[in-house]
C-alpha cells in the first residue's frame, strides 16, 4: 500500500522553490532516508509533508490511514530548560485524539505506558525532560511520535549531538520499530552510519534538484556515496 | 503580636480592604497560571509592552470620562496582544522592535494626553496610581469586582479546559501543528488571556509591575519543581501567598501594594534560587 507519493513536487518557503521537481514514494514498511548537503532542502522537504508550510506547487498525496504522521523534529532552544516530565512529554504527542474533549482517557495513557516500554524509556517516567541525556531526549521525543503516528514516523536529524553509542542505539531502535511495520522518513547527515538500515534512499543535489530516488542496492550502484565521502 | 491582630481585625472591617483582597488573590492565581506558559514561549516582554498599552488605553479612557475604564482598556489590549502576536510571524518590523515601539510610544501618548487634557486636581497622583497601582485598589467600587470575579473565573476555566493543548503548543509547537493542532488558534487564546490579565492586575499593582506577577512566580517555581503540572500549582501557591502577605503588610506599614507584593515575589525567587543550589550540591 502506498502511503506518500510525490510527483513533479516543488517545496520552498514563501513561494519561493528551494528543491524542484521531486519524484518519489513511500510504501508500507518503507524505511526511507534524505540525503543531501547543508542546504539542499532536507528539512524544508519534511515541513512540507509534515504540513508545517505549504507546497509550493506539484502534487503530495498522503494516504488517509496516515492523515496524521508522527514527526520528531530538530530540538529547539525552548525544550533545553523546560520543566517537564518524560511523561507529560510522551503523552502530548496523543493530543491529536483530543479534539474538543479537555483531557485525556485511559486508552491514551496506555498508549503513552506502551510507547514508553517500545523506545526504553519506561523507568524514567518520572524524571524531568531537561536534564535527561541528548539520547534520552531523543528516545522521549522519539515516544511522542509514536503516540501521535498510525504507521508513519517523520525524523528530522534523530542522532544530531548524540555521540556514537547513542547514535548507534537510536539507529538500532529505528530500524527496529521499522521491523515491527512502521514506515519510516529519516533526514541524516551522518551518511556512514545512516546507511546500514534503510531500504530506499532519495538524494537531493547541490542544484536543488533530485539526484536519486530508488533502493538501497541501485543506489550503491550510482557511485553518489563515494563522492559524497 | 494581639495588637497586630485586632489592627488587622480593624481594617478587615472596611468592605474596600475586603474587596481588595479577593481582587488581590484572583489577579495574582490567574497571572501565576499565565506565567508558566509565558515564560517558557519567550513571551515575557509581550506581557510587558502589553501592560503599557494598557497604560495608554487608561489614560484615553480618563480623559473621555468613561464611567467604566474597563471597557475602553479591555478591547485596546486584546486587539494589541493579537497585533503583537501576528506581527512576530510576519511584518516589516519585526517582534522585538514592534514591542518597543508600540510600548513606549503609549507610554509618551498616554502621558501626553493625561497632561493636556486632564481636569483631575492631582495629575501625578493619578499618573503615579496607574503606573504603580498605589491606591488605586483600595478604591474599588463594588461592580469592579464582580467584573474582576467573572473575568477570573473565565481565565481559570479556559486554562484548566485547555490545559493539555496549551502544554503542547508551549513545548513543541511544531510537533503540536504537524499532529493536526491549529496552533495559530491557541496562541491567540493565549495572547488574549494574556491581555486579560494585565487588564485585571492594572487595578492591583500597576502597569509597571503587573509583568512582575507573571514572570516572578513562574521562574520561582521553574526552580524547584520538575514537571509542568507542579510548576503550574507551586507558582499558583507562591504567587497567592506572596499577594496575600504583600498587601497585609502594606496594610500595617502603609507602604506602596503594588510594590510590596513585587518585593515578596522577588523574595520568593531568591529563596527558591539558593533551595535549588543546595539541593543540587547535597545530591
Amino acid at each position: 500500500m502506498s502511503l506518500l507519493k510525490a510527483s513533479k513536487l516543488n517545496v520552498g518557503y514563501d513561494k519561493k522553490v528551494i528543491v524542484h521537481d521531486l519524484d518519489f514514494c513511500v510504501n508500507e514498511g518503507d524505511y526511507l532516508c534524505i540525503l543531501g548537503s547543508n542546504g539542499a532542502g532536507k528539512s524544508t522537504l519534511m515541513k512540507t509533508i509534515a504540513g508545517l508550510i505549504p507546497k509550493v506547487s506539484g502534487q503530495l498525496d498522503i494516504n488517509n490511514f496516515v492523515k496524521r504522521v508522527g514527526y520528531l523534529p530538530q530540538q529547539s532552544i525552548v525544550q533545553k530548560d523546560f520543566p517537564a516530565s518524560v511523561y507529560e512529554v510522551v503523552i502530548s504527542g496523543c493530543i491529536s485524539g483530543l479534539g474538543l474533549r479537555p483531557f485525556f482517557n485511559k486508552k491514551e495513557k496506555e498508549t503513552a505506558y506502551m510507547n514508553m516500554k517500545r523506545t526504553g524509556i519506561y523507568e524514567l517516567k518520572n524524571k524531568c525532560y531537561r536534564n535527561l541525556s541528548g539520547g534520552q531526549q531523543q528516545r522521549v521525543l522519539l515516544a511522542r511520535a509514536l503516540c501521535s503516528a498510525s504507521g508513519l514516523l517523520m525524523l528530522d536529524e534523530p542522532v544530531n549531538g548524540l555521540d556514537p553509542k547513542a547514535a548507534k542505539d537510536m539507529y538500532e531502535l529505528i530500524a527496529g520499530l521499522n521491523k515491527e511495520g512502521v514506515a519510516i522518513i529519516m533526514v541524516s547527515h551522518d551518511v556512514k552510519s545512516a546507511l546500514q538500515y534503510p531500504s530506499h534512499i532519495l538524494h537531493l543535489g547541490k542544484e536543488h534538484k533530485q539526484l536519486f530516488f530508488g533502493s538501497i542496492k541501485d543506489y550503491e550502484n550510482t557511485g553518489y556515496l563515494e563522492k559524497l565521502g | 503580636m494581639n495588637n497586630l491582630i485586632s489592627q488587622l481585625n480593624y481594617y478587615f472591617e472596611y468592605p474596600f480592604v475586603r474587596y481588595a483582597f479577593v481582587v488581590g488573590t484572583l489577579v495574582a492565581l490567574c497571572s501565576s497560571l499565565m506565567g508558566t506558559t509565558l515564560v517558557l514561549k519567550r513571551y515575557s516582554f509581550i506581557g510587558d509592552g502589553l501592560s503599557h498599552v494598557a497604560f495608554g488605553a487608561m489614560a484615553v479612557a480618563s480623559v473621555c470620562n468613561l464611567t467604566n475604564n474597563t471597557l475602553l482598556v479591555m478591547p485596546v489590549t486584546i486587539i494589541s496582544a493579537i497585533f503583537l502576536l501576528k506581527g512576530k510571524q510576519n511584518s516589516i518590523i519585526k517582534g522585538d522592535a514592534a514591542i518597543a515601539m508600540l510600548s513606549v510610544g503609549s507610554l509618551a501618548l498616554g502621558y501626553m494626553l493625561l497632561n493636556v487634557f486632564s481636569t483631575s486636581t492631582n495629575l501625578s497622583g493619578d499618573v503615579c496610581s496607574t503606573l504603580f497601582g498605589s491606591t488605586s485598589i483600595l478604591t474599588l467600587k463594588k461592580e469592579e469586582v464582580i467584573v474582576c470575579l467573572v473575568l477570573s473565573v473565565i481565565v481559570i476555566f479556559i486554562f484548566i479546559l485547555f490545559y493539555n493543548k496549551i502544554f503542547a503548543v508551549t513545548f513543541d509547537e511544531d510537533f503540536a501543528k504537524a499532529s493536526g493542532v491549529n496552533t495559530e488558534k491557541y496562541n491567540l487564546l493565549i495572547a488574549i488571556v494574556i491581555a486579560i490579565i494585565i487588564v485585571l492586575g492594572m487595578n492591583l499593582v500597576g502597569s509597571l509591575l503587573i509583568s512582575a506577577l507573571i514572570v516572578f512566580p513562574a521562574l520561582s517555581a521553574m526552580r524547584i519543581q520538575k514537571n509542568f503540572k507542579a510548576v503550574v500549582i507551586c507558582s499558583a501557591v507562591i504567587s497567592v501567598l506572596c499577594a496575600v502577605l504583600g498587601m497585609l503588610i502594606s496594610i500595617v506599614y502603609s507602604t506602596p501594594v503594588g510594590s510590596t507584593i513585587v518585593s515578596c515575589d522577588i523574595a520568593a525567587f531568591i529563596i527558591c534560587y539558593f533551595f535549588e543550589r543546595i539541593f543540587r550540591f547535597s545530591r
